[in-house]
């Protein structure tokens, strides 16, 4: 193969996730002292590129829309092992919803030119759209498929993927240029060496603005967003949990009785 | 003279074995009430072959119109073909709206069409408002902040939304009937992108905990396969079922098919045991209509303990060993 991408995205920790708090002044989310991480999937997919690298050769490229701070993962990237890492970043990105931020993603790829498949996780912990994979195999007008739990190399152009549908799966026979999102039934992400982490070092990041990318299409940013974010509604509290007292082992005494009383067993 | 649509919302049905997925009769009955304060029709589209008693089947829950796109090619799914058919359609009828239910597939094939017609998608809303002057208006539950979100795409058109299962009621027949119009389908061999060569049905866990009256989901705070391994005991004393947050499918303690809320499951228990879990709106919209919530977190201030009527504070494993330990006690004694 000649190059595998995957396309990796920094999201706030689910650790700190009860941290979050919204500004409802300015309707956005405040993530101050809150540390981001690569979306979980993400490192499914980059750990695929690898092991594909590992069967077939080609270079693995992450790509990233994303703020220059979040260099830091991208480079977390690189030390599990990627030969190559590309940050789109740009104020006029900034705002970006899922129809633009493929939209970018895909020039960027069309930059690179030369790939045979886009890896991407299923979906993001935080926004959790599921839709940037699609769109970006849309706007290069290649195959995809989503919810990927396993991709094996039949021949030299073919693929056979299983992929979740509802109640069960499917196998697919599909050739690249192809764009797969992917489950966490797909692998076991790597952990890097403190090795790899001095070897990333070495590695340089580039950069890429709005110059580099031929956008001859307006969809870029807020202004080239279709979906509009409106009023946010916070859940009028109904009722008043009753907080059952004591130590928790006197609390789980009270709930087991009451249910026992209520019948559920 | 081909027949003209009049439809301003369309729905995209997704079929299997000649039966129509539910998420999309939910999308139609929802649709028709929507559209009643401002006189828009509801179309239902269908893509496949041999769908002329499906067709009959989806008018007699009251559309105006079903779009059948029937060709023999169609048996086969694929989404760039039928992307290729539905923009045809969309832009030959030009529909205000297109609904799609978010299924696997259904948030696959919305997400490629949205793109292709330069049209913004509002994904996996849990409810849907339609306003005077026509501007759809999808509810989603916000970046795990306890609130909910109105997204919309005012400016461009089709508005395109997916919608999770199960947040709305399935529609009733009701004995009006609408008319079926044939679409153009220009499709090749060469629009099949990809090859379906098998597809496995596996029944089982996801079917019970859908109809399980009782369910005890676990969320990131249960920290360890140890950990999951006391709400699985719980549950299977309970007989119940086990349900997830995301975060815990994340961390592999359980399976994709066990998540509930946003882009999970829909269930509809009598009791719902929420442990170590926030009890963020991405999850709890998917507990529909519970008689009984009971909330265990170790932090008082979580937001589950806003939203259930029994809360417990505390370590979930020194609760769950008690709770554990005397159900079992309690089912000895009555087995003697």
């Amino acid at each position: 193969l000649k190059g595998i991408i995957v396309c990796i995205k920094p999201v706030p920790d689910p650790k700190y996730w009860n941290r979050l708090r919204f500004d409802g002044k300015t309707n956005t989310l405040v993530r101050e002292g809150i540390p981001s991480i690569i979306n979980t999937l993400d490192k499914n997919a980059l750990e695929e590129a690898l092991r594909l690298r590992e069967k077939v050769g080609g270079e693995v490229i992450v790509l990233s829309l994303a703020p220059r701070d979040t260099i830091p993962l991208v480079r977390e990237a690189l030390a599990m092992g990627a030969n190559r890492a590309i940050l789109l970043s740009d104020k006029v990105f900034a705002g970006s919803d899922t129809l633009a931020t493929a939209y970018l993603l895909s020039s960027a790829i069309k930059r690179l030119g030369v790939y045979d498949i886009i890896l991407c996780g299923d979906q993001t912990s935080d926004s959790g759209t599921a839709q940037v994979s699609a769109q970006i195999a849309e706007f290069l007008d290649i195959p995809n498929l989503m919810h990927v739990s396993a991709v094996e190399r039949t021949d030299e152009v073919k693929f056979m993927v299983k992929a979740r549908i509802d109640y069960g799966y499917m196998l697919v026979e599909i050739s690249p240029p192809m764009v797969l999102s992917v489950t966490n039934q797909l692998n076991e992400p790597r952990y890097t060496t403190l090795m790899n982490i001095l070897e990333a070092e070495q590695k340089s990041i580039e950069v890429w603005s709005s110059n580099e990318l031929d956008l001859a299409e307006p969809w870029i940013g807020l202004a080239g967003s279709p979906t509009r974010m409106g009023d946010l509604m916070v859940p009028t509290k109904k009722k008043k949990a009753e907080m059952l007292q004591g130590t928790p082992e006197e609390q789980a005494a009270e709930l087991t009785d009451r249910l026992h009383r209520l019948g559920f067993y | 003279m081909a027949e003209v649509a009049e439809s301003k919302i369309w729905i995209v049905v997704e079929h299997r074995e000649g039966r129509p997925v539910e998420v999309g009769l939910e999308l139609v009955g929802k649709a028709i009430e929507l559209v009643k304060k401002i006189g828009w029709k509801v179309a239902a589209v269908l893509l496949g072959h041999g769908l002329e008693v499906l067709s009959k089947q989806i008018l007699s829950y009251g559309v105006h119109e079903v779009l059948v796109a029937d060709e023999p090619m169609f048996v086969n799914y694929c989404n760039q073909a039928w992307v290729k058919v539905l923009e045809d359609a969309v832009k030959q009828f030009q529909p205000e709206v297109v609904l799609i239910g978010a299924t696997a597939l259904g948030t696959d094939l919305a997400a490629r069409l949205a793109a292709r017609l330069r049209a913004g998608l509002s994904a996996h809303c849990i409810d849907l408002e339609l306003t005077e002057k026509g501007e759809l208006v999808g509810i989603i539950p916000w970046l795990r902040g306890n609130s909910l979100c109105r997204i919309g795409c005012p400016h461009t058109r089709p508005q395109m939304a997916t919608v999770i299962p199960g947040v709305f009621q399935m529609p009733k027949t009701s004995g009006i009937q609408g008319r079926i119009i044939p679409l153009e389908a220009r499709v090749e061999q060469k629009d099949f992108t990809y090859h379906i060569r098998e597809i496995k049905h596996v029944k089982g866990p996801k079917n019970d905990l859908e109809k399980a009256d009782v369910v005890v989901a676990g969320g990131w705070g249960i920290g360890s396969d140890d950990g999951w391994n006391m709400v699985e005991n719980l549950a299977d004393l309970l007989n119940g079922a086990v349900g997830a947050t995301r975060p815990a499918v994340d961390e592999s303690w359980a399976k994709e098919y066990q998540m509930i809320g946003t882009s999970g499951l829909t269930v509809r228990p009598k009791l719902y045991i929420g442990i170590a879990l926030s009890g963020h709106p991405h999850h709890l919209v998917g507990v529909k209509e519970p008689e009984l919530v009971v909330g265990i977190n170790i932090d008082p201030n979580a937001p589950i303990f806003e939203g259930c009527d029994i809360g417990l504070v505390g370590d979930y494993r020194k609760i769950l060993q008690v709770m554990i330990k005397s159900i079992q006690a309690q089912s000895r004694g009555e087995n003697k």
